[in-house]
């Protein structure tokens, strides 16, 4: 018999980790209906920037090369690191859907749970997949061997 | 470390974890199961959701969980608790980012031997007119003045612009239209994300499908409901797109805080809650009734089209090309319900994620046809398989708050079920069964193959034996639609 509720071990996303994993990288775990990404970095820049780059993986966003760049600068406030990845990630999700942009170019400071973002993209060419919301289900930004790490859980 | 033994089985579809299990429970948990499904459960973490799902403050009775369960973010999908008034709290988590997805039904006299032949061109038609997959907007753009009017009048502004028949109002959960929705507690954001999306399926699992009414187990009932063996049907499966979405994230946000000012400890975030009678907990159930208006507006643009596509293809063709109205009900909402709970009559807050309403005969707010034999359940199916009608039940009352299941629950994830399936062999494979696919994106369509879910049949079997629903009809899918 299977056991039931047994508090599942903290598994760091480098379980497999071998030299050549790079120090910042993000990955899909298997989720019965919703969408989960571990993401890692040394920081916490960087982890918003891996999160950004794995959702959009996810969402099999494509940019249109041949458009004119685009711009964006964010400016987020949050209580804690948590809410300020939720935030990041949502502005992105609404200029995907609303301005039909993504972002291939992350330049982010975050000092005093304060982000701040200038961001640079293009038109979204092709998108297969839709991300309803990010979610703060077991939503933990931890230390990690690398640095930080962080499992999100997407509802698609 | 608990295993099937430290459940208490209550009949061989019912079993419970008692209070006892963890500290920080406070009602028993109640799962409608088959001893097999149980343990298949055991093999994700819906049961742990259902055990968080039970602290939260104000519960009574018991948290239940439905036999399509599967694991959600917080509180499990096919969960249902509900929560005393006036202090017990609401929880946009427990509702779901998808306010009022529902399902609407439509019947029809149309019989399948005199259609056969324009089923593909009624499935590219349907498929043509009712905008569907990522990045689409709506069939309608609205501005704000007319969001608003749509998030107070639901289904009831699809009248006033001709989309809707008395009769479809009538055969609405709650006539289409929540009481007391608020569009000024909804932010300008998801305002912005409304005004483009009115009339639009989305992506993900969301579908229209064209059924053929298979098989008869309630005479009457199916009688009542105008289904009849051998004639189409049409199903519609949808929300309230960024809408609701947008605003489901705008108050789990703030609700973060919330649990602060109010002390409430939750085992996870993405469950946090306000009181009822807390300004915060009144502004998320007037945002959330926008949501679910919208919901019941954007089910009834769409059916409007779909009519649209069935008079396109069919007038002129054959003697009756109508679709009529069965019922529209919602699977991701919280209701204020009356029950009686050990004994005593209640004001409860009911939260059905991923779960349909489904009132037993008598209960109030069904229409006169519908009052003696229940409220009509509709249950999807996966793609390419069967779709049930139910009845609510007197003991769907007793048990469960007046809720059963809402369709046949994953199994396997996104990501396995593209690995396994491809998008093109599967679409080839349902048309050799002589189901038409008309699908904007072919992975959408693989991470939607029937094996990635449960057997619909096993889980309406479930119900049944348990009593919380009755057997109606049983469809069989013709052409899916979807994004």
């Amino acid at each position: 018999m299977k056991k039931l509720f047994s508090p599942e071990p903290y598994r760091s996303p480098h379980r497999e980790t071998r030299d050549d994993v790079p120090s910042a990288g993000f990955r899909e775990n298997e989720h019965t209906a919703d969408w989960e990404l571990s993401v890692w970095a040394p920081d916490l820049p960087g982890l918003l920037e891996q999160a950004a780059r794995g959702m959009y993986a996810l969402c099999s966003i494509s940019l249109d090369g041949s458009a004119a760049r685009r711009e964006h600068a964010l400016d987020l406030t949050a209580p804690d690191s948590e809410t300020l990845l939720v935030s990041f990630l949502e502005e992105l999700l609404y200029l995907a859907e609303q301005e039909r942009i993504a972002f291939d170019t992350f330049k982010i400071t975050v000092a005093e749970g304060r982000l701040k973002a200038e961001l640079s993209g293009a038109p979204i060419r092709t998108q297969g997949k839709e991300i309803k919301a990010v979610t703060y289900h077991n939503l933990a930004v931890r230390q990690g061997p690398h640095g930080l790490e962080a499992s999100i859980v997407f509802d698609v | 470390m608990v295993d099937l033994k430290d459940f208490r089985r209550i009949s061989d579809f019912e079993w419970e974890i008692p209070r006892t299990y963890r500290k920080d429970m406070l009602v028993p948990v109640r799962i409608f199961a088959t001893r097999r499904m149980l343990e298949a459960a055991f093999e994700d973490k819906s049961l742990e959701q259902a055990v968080n799902a039970a602290t939260l403050p104000g519960l009574v009775g018991h948290v239940v969980v439905m036999p399509d369960m599967h694991q959600g973010y917080g509180f499990p999908i096919g969960g249902v608790a509900a929560t005393r008034l006036p202090d017990g709290v609401i929880s946009p988590g427990a509702i779901g980012y998808d306010i009022n997805c529902g399902v609407r039904l439509l019947g029809s006299k149309i019989y399948i031997d005199e259609v056969e032949e324009h089923l593909d061109e009624l499935a590219t038609v349907l498929n043509m007119k009712c905008p569907s997959g990522v990045g689409e907007g709506g069939a309608i753009r609205l501005s704000d003045d007319e969001l608003a009017r749509v998030c107070r009048d639901g289904a009831q502004w699809a009248r006033q612009q001709g989309y809707a028949t008395e009769a479809d109002l009538r055969r609405t959960e709650e006539g289409g239209r929540l009481e007391g929705a608020d569009p000024g507690k909804v932010s300008k954001r998801a305002r912005e994300r409304g005004r483009s999306q009115l009339g639009s399926l989305g992506a993900g699992n969301h579908f229209i499908e064209v059924d053929l009414v298979e098989q008869i187990y309630d005479a009457e009932a199916a009688r009542v409901m105008g289904l009849e063996e051998g004639t189409l049907a049409v199903q519609i499966h949808c929300g309230s797109r960024g809408f609701g979405h947008q605003i489901c994230t705008d108050y789990v946000r703030e609700f973060q805080s919330a649990v602060q000012r109010y002390q409430i400890r939750l085992p996870d975030r993405e469950l946090v809650c306000a009181p009822l009678n807390s300004p915060e907990g009144q502004d998320y159930l007037a945002a959330m009734r926008a949501a679910a208006n919208y919901a019941f507006a954007n089910r009834q643009v769409l059916a409007h089209l779909a009519r649209q596509a069935f008079e396109q293809v069919l007038a002129g063709r054959v003697a009756s090309w109508q679709l009529h109205q069965v019922y529209d009900i919602a699977h991701n909402m919280g209701k204020i319900e009356t029950h009686v709970i050990d004994g005593e009559k209640m004001k409860v807050c009911v939260h059905r994620k991923g779960a349909t309403r489904a009132f037993g005969p008598g209960a109030p707010g069904l229409p006169e046809e519908y009052r003696t034999i229940g409220q009509p359940v509709l249950v999807p199916g996966s793609m390419g398989t069967a779709s049930w009608v139910l009845v609510g039940t007197e003991t769907s009352m007793e048990r469960s708050f007046g809720s059963t299941c809402h369709g046949a629950g994953r199994v396997m994830s996104r990501s396995k079920a593209k690995k396994e399936v491809r998008g093109e062999t599967l679409r080839v494979s349902l048309e050799k069964e002589g189901i038409r696919v008309r699908a904007g994106s072919l992975s959408g369509l693989a991470e939607e193959a029937p094996q990635a879910y449960k057997d619909v049949d096993d889980v309406v079997q479930t119900v049944s034996g348990a009593g919380i629903a009755r057997k109606v009809a049983r469809l069989r899918p013709l052409a899916v639609i979807k994004g």
